[in-house]
């Protein structure tokens, strides 16, 4: 069954290719039943591996051609399926599916339809060359593929500058740490000799390697995860990438892309576990980055905003346990976020469809009766991501919680903090946009609709999986080996097993007991100001408190690179172009050119027309000559 | 005789060019640009067959009394450029179609004499020949730069000329200095490359910076590179797309096989400093590149950037590395000339490339914004297109020689994606003006030429196991030949 996997790929980039090439002339609705459709296709291949997986449960290697070898250097075009690999094809298909139906609703008026939809094929195809290629360079073809892909679409509506200027920002910062990642690929083979997973990992335990390289390694990597998805110093594109579509928010910036680092460091769990620098930095950046994005969360106005930092704070969190190799409970954690996120972007896009495009919540209020698919669906989203049981959420969330406390109690601490702001910030969401009364204007009011069922069947579904999805990793200690936790391990067997979270039953359920009531405290804390004493975030013109201030400028990050980075980047260049290259290296270049000149006039006196002079002048040269002959160089 | 048959055919259609009238004489040249290709391809078929075949040597006498010999011979690393330069002529000449040149005659007769020129300094394999086809070269591209160049033609092109002049006199007195100390007092190179193991280090040295001279401002790296911007942005389009498509690729190919293996010491002691110099032009051309306003001076400085870093690839003098070089002049040659040729569409029908003058041009003309992207994907090396596989081995390459020098070099990943994107954006995106509302789609002529650019861009993409396969045996040996040539003399 596995050797098909090459189909999964296959089908989006075939519907890519047939999209792209008929551009305007193909017409929408064949479209719209080939670029869902493809993705669906893959989604059944990948259920029908899954099956196969789940029976045997140990890694297939399918080689398909070489893409280029130089001495033993050897990058190949192959894939590689085992858990790790074919949970996240499943994610990307099965949630990229629902989100290619639920564009066919969103996008139907685009005149660019066809445009859109090639863009989001070829995406699908770069994710899964990514997650399945068997080794380091394909998954960084899948890398910038991806990156090249949130870059379109981000820019989708190109002709606005703004969108134009954060599709730029979000390549090229990708870009910086794509170095990392491609420096980290070349020291990988210049330590292990080969880029191939399967020949890198095996090799650890049987060959001593010197433990700095390791860490070089790590760290090189992990500086192309911290791009990708979005971490300190490198996720102000994130926000700002909220310029694309809201359909390509939930699919690339919020359930698949912006997950690849965390793909990556499980990936290569073996290998970063080996460095318990790198590692305690990820757990450090994980939290640093799960922290600032909340609190900037807790008081943005946008609705996509407010999913997009929350989006960064999750993945923060995600980093944060894996730092601790809480591997699979990250993992699961993944493909929790991707329904409940998905859900939530894929909502706010239906509020904003029925909002005419604004995507204020100081304007919105009371769309519950008017929009009540998109309600109730939100909701449950919403109570998934704060983490309260039976949710998905709460699953996940509670197994990253477990294994960090096992390790860390501070990191545990600020991560229980986080947990808490994302309920706050959430359940603040909700009740601003959904209850009380509407307070845009007139003509919204009028509007406000439903969207149509291709845009409300794909959040029903979403809305199922974010109430079940958390029972496929229920907690072992509660007795059951219904789980993919324990079948996720699978990919880690070969090598170093984690030290598993270790604690007694009785901790882990006052733990979890501890966090669910401070968390219905948050909720409530938000009911209180926003439902019953109708508070309402104020208009930017009204004055505000310093610290609110910072926070509600994010902290003023984007102008301090701005400062730092970008302007004197260009100064510099500026600088030089003006006075080395124009008045430096080329005014010596044409100072000599002129002195060469000035001599030659000199040079032309001893053109005397006098036969005396030239003779003299010849008989010197001879004896010059007869010199040098005897001085050899 | 295949080889010599390469060499001839152009020259015989410089003839047919002129011979036939004006209005002809862009087809002729075509047609013979395509056979040229249609020998080069079948060359390169040949090849990967039979590497020892006979047709591909062409040894006779020509000066008896200095022992150089007419000796051109294809191997494994001159067919990469040769197919470089059999593949880029026939676009660089249909680019010309629906433009208005005068005097078409002595231009296309121009571009193919070029063209022979070239392929003999890439095939010649005998010192004086060598010189004597890279002087060559120099003819047509001085004259097409001067007639048919832009304002200030006669001083930018005079600077030029005096410019690489001046360096191929330093190349002459190396060959010069070769020639004596050669016991067999011949041009040969395989003979050249033994007279390296009985020179001093001292001698080797003053070769090495003889020849460094010389290629190095052909290629240009920094700081010898000041002639440059201005040549390309003076140039007419065709000539620029000569010049950095092909003509660079004489230097670099020049430091594979001209100076590197026949001063292995020279190379052991200046390598330091000749990879520094190349990457300060990764980093150097790419910040220039950041702060232009004009188009085809921003590609320009790009170039110097991209052949810094085929520089550092080079002197690394690994099988990443010189593999890297090779891969990357030929996606090199593929990227810049479609490049220049975006511009020269912009040009025609915008009468600027400044660029902050430009936006919205996505709006009114998708196949070329399509086409556009993918060249420009191609020039950041994006992986699946030309530019990532030569990109990724010259890091490679420099890497293993230095750590710290590859980090710099890699700073060519980021610049390059920030100044290109910026400029796409600032003609592409955006509300159209007054002036790009009348940009329209480009013309069929334009869309075969870019299109088919496109198509090598992601070709050679996907299969770059075609070109690295062919001369990773000849720069291995070449590679060998060092290691023992610098060993020899340490002892």
């Amino acid at each position: 069954m596995e050797q098909l996997v090459y189909l999964i790929p296959l089908f989006p980039l075939v519907s890519f290719i047939i999209i792209a090439l008929f551009g305007k002339n193909l017409s929408k609705s064949i479209t719209t039943f080939l670029a869902p459709g493809s993705i669906l296709a893959s989604f059944i291949v990948a259920l029908l591996i899954f099956g196969a997986q789940l029976s045997h449960n140990h890694a297939v290697t399918v080689p398909l051609l070489s893409w280029f070898h130089v001495g033993n250097f050897n990058a190949e075009f192959s894939f590689l399926v085992d858990s790790l690999s074919i949970i996240f094809t499943l994610v990307i298909t099965g949630v990229g599916f629902l989100i290619h139906v639920y564009s066919t609703g969103y996008m139907h008026d685009e005149k660019d339809y066809n445009r859109y939809f090639s863009y989001l094929n070829l995406f699908v195809f770069f994710m899964l060359l990514l997650v399945l290629g068997d080794n380091f360079l394909l998954m960084f073809v899948g890398w910038e593929g991806v990156g090249l892909c949130s870059y379109l679409l981000i820019g989708f509506w190109f002709r606005n500058i703004n969108y134009s200027n954060a599709a730029n920002k979000a390549f090229i910062m990708n870009r910086i740490g794509d170095l990392g990642f491609l420096l980290g690929i070349i020291l990988t083979f210049g330590v292990f000799g080969s880029i191939n997973y399967h020949e890198v990992f095996t090799q650890i335990g049987t060959i001593v390697v010197d433990g700095k390289l390791i860490t070089w390694i790590t760290l090189l990597l992990f500086i192309g995860a911290m791009g990708k998805s979005a971490q300190i110093p490198l996720y102000t594109w994130l926000p700002d990438a909220m310029a694309g579509p809201t359909p390509v928010s939930a699919l690339i910036h919020a359930a698949t892309m912006v997950t690849a680092g965390i793909y990556m460091v499980a990936r290569c769990g073996v290998l970063f576990s080996m460095s318990e620098f790198t590692m305690h930095l990820i757990s450090i950046i994980g939290i640093s980055t799960a922290l600032l994005a909340a609190s900037i969360a807790l008081f943005q106005n946008d609705i996509k905003k407010v999913l997009a930092y929350s989006t960064v704070s999750q993945l923060g969190l995600i980093f944060c346990a894996l730092g601790v190799g809480a591997f699979s409970a990250g993992v699961f954690h993944v493909v929790t976020h991707a329904f409940f996120k998905a859900l939530l972007f894929l909502g706010a896009g239906s509020v904003i469809h029925g909002m005419s495009g604004d995507q204020d919540i100081r304007n919105m209020g009371g769309l519950k009766s008017k929009m009540p698919v998109t309600y109730i669906t939100f909701f449950i989203a919403t109570i998934a991501i704060s983490g309260i049981p039976p949710f998905a959420g709460f699953f996940s969330k509670d197994q990253m919680l477990a294994e960090i406390f096992v390790h860390n109690k501070v990191l545990f601490v600020l991560a229980v903090a986080v947990s808490l702001m994302t309920a706050f910030y959430m359940f603040r969401l909700l009740f601003l946009t959904f209850f009380g009364e509407f307070r845009g204007n007139d003509i919204q009011k009028n509007h406000v609709h439903e969207s149509p069922k291709s845009m409300t069947v794909p959040l029903m579904i979403l809305a199922v999986l974010s109430v079940l999805g958390g029972f496929i990793g229920f907690p072992h200690e509660l007795g059951h080996t219904l789980g993919i936790h324990h079948w996720l391990d699978g990919f880690l067997a070969t090598s170093v097993k984690m030290e598993a979270a270790e604690m007694t039953l009785n901790t882990e359920l006052i733990l979890m007991a501890v966090t669910i009531v401070l968390i219905l405290a948050m909720i409530l804390l938000a009911r209180t100001i926003f439902l019953s004493n109708k508070s309402v975030p104020k208009s930017d013109d009204e004055a505000m408190p310093l610290w609110k201030e910072v926070i509600y400028y994010k902290y003023y990050i984007d102008e301090i690179y701005e400062a730092i980075i970008v302007k004197p980047l260009n100064r510099i260049s500026g600088l030089l172009y003006h006075y080395i290259e124009r008045s430096g290296i080329d005014a010596m270049v044409n100072g000599i050119g002129a002195s060469v000149v000035n001599w030659s006039q000199l040079l032309r006196l001893t053109q005397t027309g006098g036969l005396g002079f030239y003779v003299g002048a010849m008989v010197v040269s001879i004896i010059v000559l007869i010199i040098l002959m005897f001085v050899k160089i | 005789m295949l080889v010599f048959l390469l060499l001839i055919l152009p020259v015989v259609f410089v003839l047919l060019t002129l011979i036939f009238s004006d209005k002809q004489a862009k087809n002729i040249a075509l047609l013979g640009s395509l056979a040229t290709l249609g020998v080069g391809l079948y060359a390169f078929y040949q090849f990967n067959l039979n590497p020892t075949c006979s047709c591909f040597v062409y040894h006779t006498d020509w000066i008896k009394a200095l022992s150089a010999d007419f000796y051109i011979k294809v191997d494994g690393i001159d067919i990469i450029l040769v197919l470089l330069t059999v593949l880029l002529v026939p676009f660089i000449i249909q680019s010309t179609a629906g433009r208005d040149i005068k005097n078409p005659k002595a231009y296309f007769s121009l571009i193919l004499a070029m063209q022979s020129a070239l392929l003999g300094v890439f095939l010649a394999k005998d010192a004086l020949l060598f010189y004597i086809f890279w002087e060559l070269a120099l003819i047509p591209i001085y004259l097409i730069s001067l007639i048919w160049g832009g304002e200030g033609r006669q001083r930018i092109t005079f600077k030029f000329f005096i410019y690489t002049l001046f360096g191929s006199l330093f190349m002459l007195l190396a060959i010069i200095f070769l020639w004596i100390h050669n016991p067999a007092r011949n041009f040969n190179i395989y003979d050249f490359y033994k007279v390296g193991t009985l020179l001093t280090a001292q001698q080797q040295v003053f070769v090495f910076i003889a020849f460094y001279l010389a290629f190095a401002i052909k290629i240009p790296i920094f700081p010898l590179h000041t002639w440059q911007p201005d040549t390309y942005v003076n140039a007419p389009t065709q000539g620029t797309m000569l010049l950095s498509g092909i003509m660079l690729k004489m230097g670099a190919f020049a430091l594979i096989v001209w100076l590197i293996p026949i001063v292995p010491l020279g190379w052991q002691l200046a390598s330091k400093y000749v990879i520094i110099l190349s990457v300060i032009s990764v980093v150097y051309g790419s910040l220039m590149a950041l702060t232009q306003h004009n188009f085809k001076r921003m590609l320009a400085y790009s170039s110097l950037g991209h052949v810094g870093l085929i520089a550092a690839g080079i002197f690394a003098f690994n099988l990443q590395g010189i593999q890297g070089s090779l891969y990357q002049m030929l996606s090199h040659g593929i990227n810049v000339v479609a490049l220049f040729f975006v511009c020269d569409i912009i040009l025609n029908r915008m009468k600027t490339d400044t660029m902050q003058k430009l936006g919205g041009i996505r709006n009114v003309s998708r196949v070329f914004s399509v086409l556009f992207l993918i060249a420009l994907l191609g020039s950041v090396a994006m992986p699946l297109t030309n530019g990532f596989v030569g990109e990724f081995l010259l890091i490679h390459g420099v890497f293993q020689y230095n750590t710290v020098m590859a980090v710099f070099a890699g700073l060519t990943v980021i610049l390059g994606a920030l100044y290109m994107l910026r400029a796409y954006q600032s003609m592409m995106h955006g509300e159209t003006n007054a002036l790009t509302e009348t940009f329209g789609e480009i013309t069929t002529n334009e869309k075969i030429v870019l299109g088919g650019l496109a198509v090598l861009v992601i070709f050679f993409g996907l299969f770059p196991n075609i070109i690295l396969h062919v001369s990773e045996e000849s720069v291995k040996q070449l590679i060998e030949h060092v290691q023992n040539a610098a060993v020899l003399v340490k002892h």
